[in-house]
């Protein structure tokens, strides 16, 4: 059990060192290095599709990534960062997608599907009640009785 | 009309059946380029053949193709032989060499033949940035006036250019006409 213990904590210490590893830049201060961790982390690396640039070790991705850090250097403001990289790669850069007319389904669709179920099931609802309101209308004439009590004994009578 | 709302929840069924099958057979590799439409982005970079001449984005004449290769890349090795019949069918193809030792490239044109009109060393992958490459090869069809008007990503191959690229460059050549 211990070993095992032991084992989990080496494994983890490595994997600190392997993400580490990738960043190898100096940094004015605190806010700048955090800057650099969420531009990299919100901006996808165009070859290997499903990884952020941040963890990517593709070769595109370590020069996006000095790229960032150059631009951030030159006191370039994150909007600034986000368009020089969105002007060569595309909207598929942000893991965001911006809001136009190409991508408002994609924003208000889902806003769109609740509202369809709330009208829904508010109809269901109205419906309901009016029928709950209404007893007199469903009340059955003597006729009516008869014949329900009928059917009522026919099925027992078939049912025995 | 109340028989057809019955009909909606499959009608919606089929509408996202539809969408879904279309996207088992589109290619996620596959990027718009940002820069179609676009002029060439402005460089000024050594010339791979000689390197104390400098390149920039008006030597490169078009129509033309605009191919991004390297000798680290595999794909470019298999592409290049389709180059060199291009080039020998009077294609003209600029090259950006991508990311690689000049030494290297210009052995590699010596070794398998060089197709290329102009070629621009590229070692810190600068262009490459500017022109949204994000592996290679990578192809640019340019027009006569250097805007991009088609990018082709991976090696190029005689379906690619039959039915890709060879109709768009013979309307290019035809415009400049």
């Amino acid at each position: 059990m211990r070993r095992l213990l032991i084992a989990c904590l080496l494994g983890l210490s490595l994997v600190g060192a392997a993400r580490a590893a990738i960043d190898t830049y100096q940094f004015k201060d605190e806010v700048e290095r955090e800057r650099f961790r969420s531009l990299t982390e919100e901006l996808r690396c165009p070859k290997c599709q499903n990884q952020n640039i941040a963890d990517s070790n593709a070769p595109i991705a370590t020069d996006l990534r000095r790229e960032i850090y150059r631009m951030l250097e030159e006191g370039r403001s994150d909007r600034e960062i986000v368009d020089f990289l969105v002007m060569r790669y595309g909207d598929f850069v942000m893991y965001k997608p911006p809001l136009d007319s190409r991508t408002w389904l994609l924003w208000y669709g889902p806003f769109g599907l609740l509202g369809l179920g709330a009208i829904a099931l508010c109809v269901l609802v109205l419906r309901r009640r009016k029928v709950e309101k209404a007893p007199e209308r469903v009340a059955l004439s003597a006729a009516e009785h008869e014949r329900l009590n009928a059917l009522l004994k026919e099925t027992r009578d078939t049912q025995d | 009309m109340k028989r057809l709302i019955l009909l909606l929840p499959l009608a919606l069924f089929l509408g996202v059946a539809v969408f879904l099958y279309r996207g088992l057979f589109l290619n996620p590799q596959e990027l718009p380029s940002a820069l179609i439409d676009k002029p060439l982005p402005a460089f000024s970079l050594s010339d791979l053949k000689n390197e104390q001449r400098l390149v920039t984005e008006k030597d490169l004449e078009g129509p033309a193709l605009v191919n991004v290769w390297a000798t680290w890349c595999p794909t470019c090795k298999a592409e290049h032989q389709m180059l060199n019949r291009l080039a020998q069918a009077g294609v003209i193809i600029h090259g950006v060499n991508y990311k690689d030792d000049g030494e290297a490239a210009r052995k590699w044109l010596k070794d398998y033949l060089d197709p290329y009109q102009v070629n621009i060393a590229d070692p810190k992958g600068s262009l490459g940035i500017n022109l949204g490459v994000y592996g290679a090869p990578e192809t640019f069809l340019i027009d006569a006036q250097g805007i991009i008007r088609h990018k082709y990503v991976g090696a190029i191959d005689e379906r690619v250019w039959r039915e890709e690229l060879a109709p768009r460059y013979q309307a290019l050549l035809e415009d400049g006409q």
